[in-house]
């Protein structure tokens, strides 16, 4: 007997005391938070800040969105047995976060620049955005604008048409507070982010 | 062996904008996505078992508890997580948010007129066992309106968030309950394709019903599965 998916719902507005409890100020604890670095001090690996949006397709900064992000260590190594290199120094390489806490609706990620997978895509962050007023989750990827040559020679960037592809690169920046990528998502209008079907 | 991903069954799925759920409309995309053949980035996923669970995490009728018991209908929501050719998921973390027996969420930004409990919270998480299963104590959510339309309600529903093998099997679904009259009303349920809306909806139990204490409901959910292939040699 074949089983067939259950659909996707949205997460709708009231996800926040379920999913980022500790974020909102419930009581309650959350499995994951926007800090990939809390708990493990030594790994290789630069340390960045992934910090953006998710804007409507009035532009305006959607409030309710939960952010996921899922990436490599700093070694290019998931953690996860698919994966049969051993991921250094206890690096989880997950992160969630609610975009209602910002005073821009920003969400801000504190982890490592992941290094390349395999030697053959570029050095990317899996993204995955949910919201009301979203039915179901989109999922694409964070590459990183500085990684010129990588790029060019990604099987994924590839298959977006060119003028589209900016849509995945990540702008980095330096502050006093240290280095920061730059990642908007446009659910619609003219600069709509790719979504990947994965 | 090298996996390949199942991929998203669109005939299960929503359309990113479904014009009666208003909030659709500003937020799904239009454009087509592009597909993507799996790579370790899409095989692999935060794996998140037991030790994130306490004790209580999977009876919201105790979890949130200060000095009695929740109101409300005791039920219990049981069921278990497979993959689309029936193999269990196992260890796969489940979370769990919903609104209390009067239709009210704890969530700050809920306005609507009903009663907080004091004695229930409204989340939880467990994790599924060998056999893939998993099983909640809680109460029966009460309907709430919301602004979507005039006199709109939601019908009754539990929010669930599942990982799976995998980050790319990540599913935030929900589950509503049987002979709900709000159900053919209800623009989000309604924006699921039909042939898979009742995969949404539990089923009454008499074997999960326990005497003398809750009713029962079982409630499957199927996550995309992988295509094993040979490697080429
Ligand atoms: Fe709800």
């Amino acid at each position: 007997m074949a089983y067939k998916q259950t659909p996707s719902q949205t997460i709708g507005p009231f996800f926040a005391y379920g999913l980022t409890a500790e974020q909102y100020g419930y009581a309650f604890n959350q499995i994951a938070t926007a800090d990939l670095l809390a708990g493990v001090p030594d790994m290789d690996g630069e340390r960045i800040k992934i910090v953006g949006r998710v804007l409507d397709g009035n532009g305006a900064a959607v409030s309710d969105a939960m952010i996921e992000i899922w990436q490599a260590d700093g070694q290019g190594r998931y953690r996860h047995p698919a994966d049969d290199r051993i991921a250094n120094s206890g690096f989880r390489g997950f992160g969630r976060v609610g975009t209602g806490t910002d005073d821009q609706a920003r969400f801000v990620f504190d982890t490592i620049k992941p290094a390349s997978v395999d030697g053959v895509q570029a050095p990317h962050i899996t993204i995955c955005i949910f919201a009301r007023g979203l039915l179901n989750h989109l999922f694409t990827r964070i590459y990183f604008d500085d990684e010129v040559n990588a790029n060019a020679s990604d099987p994924v960037l590839a298959a977006v048409p060119d003028d589209r592809r900016h849509t995945l690169l990540a702008r980095r920046g330096e502050d006093v507070s240290g280095i920061h990528y730059t990642f908007d998502i446009a659910l619609q209008g003219e600069n709509e982010t790719v979504f990947l079907d994965i | 062996m090298t996996d390949t991903l199942k991929p998203r069954d669109w005939e299960a799925h929503p359309p990113h904008r479904h014009p009666d759920y208003r909030s659709t409309a500003l937020r799904g995309p239009t454009k087509p996505m592009i597909p993507v053949p799996s790579s370790l980035s899409e095989l692999t996923g935060p794996v998140y078992g037991h030790e994130v669970v306490g004790e209580l995490d999977a009876d919201l009728t105790r979890n949130g508890a200060s000095n009695g018991e929740p109101l409300g209908e005791r039920i219990i929501v049981a069921g278990r997580v497979l993959d689309e050719d029936g193999r269990p998921q196992r260890n796969t973390l489940i979370e769990l948010w919903q609104a209390n027996a009067a239709g009210r969420y704890i969530d700050h930004g809920d306005s609507h007129d009903a009663p907080i409990d004091p004695n229930f919270f409204g989340g939880g998480r467990c994790v599924t066992d060998d056999e893939g299963r998993y099983r909640f104590i809680t109460v029966k959510p009460g309907a709430y309106p919301w602004g979507n339309h005039t006199n709109g309600w939601r019908p009754n529903h539990i929010h669930f968030s599942l990982f799976g093998p995998s980050f790319t099997t990540r599913l935030i679904t929900q589950m509503y309950f049987p002979g709900d009259p709000l159900l053919d009303l209800d623009p989000i349920y309604l924006g699921t394709p039909e042939a898979a809306r009742e995969r949404l909806v539990g089923k009454f139990s008499l074997d999960v019903t326990e005497e003398n204490y809750a009713l029962g409901y079982a409630f499957d959910i199927v996550l995309r599965g992988r295509n094993e292939t040979p490697m080429e040699s």
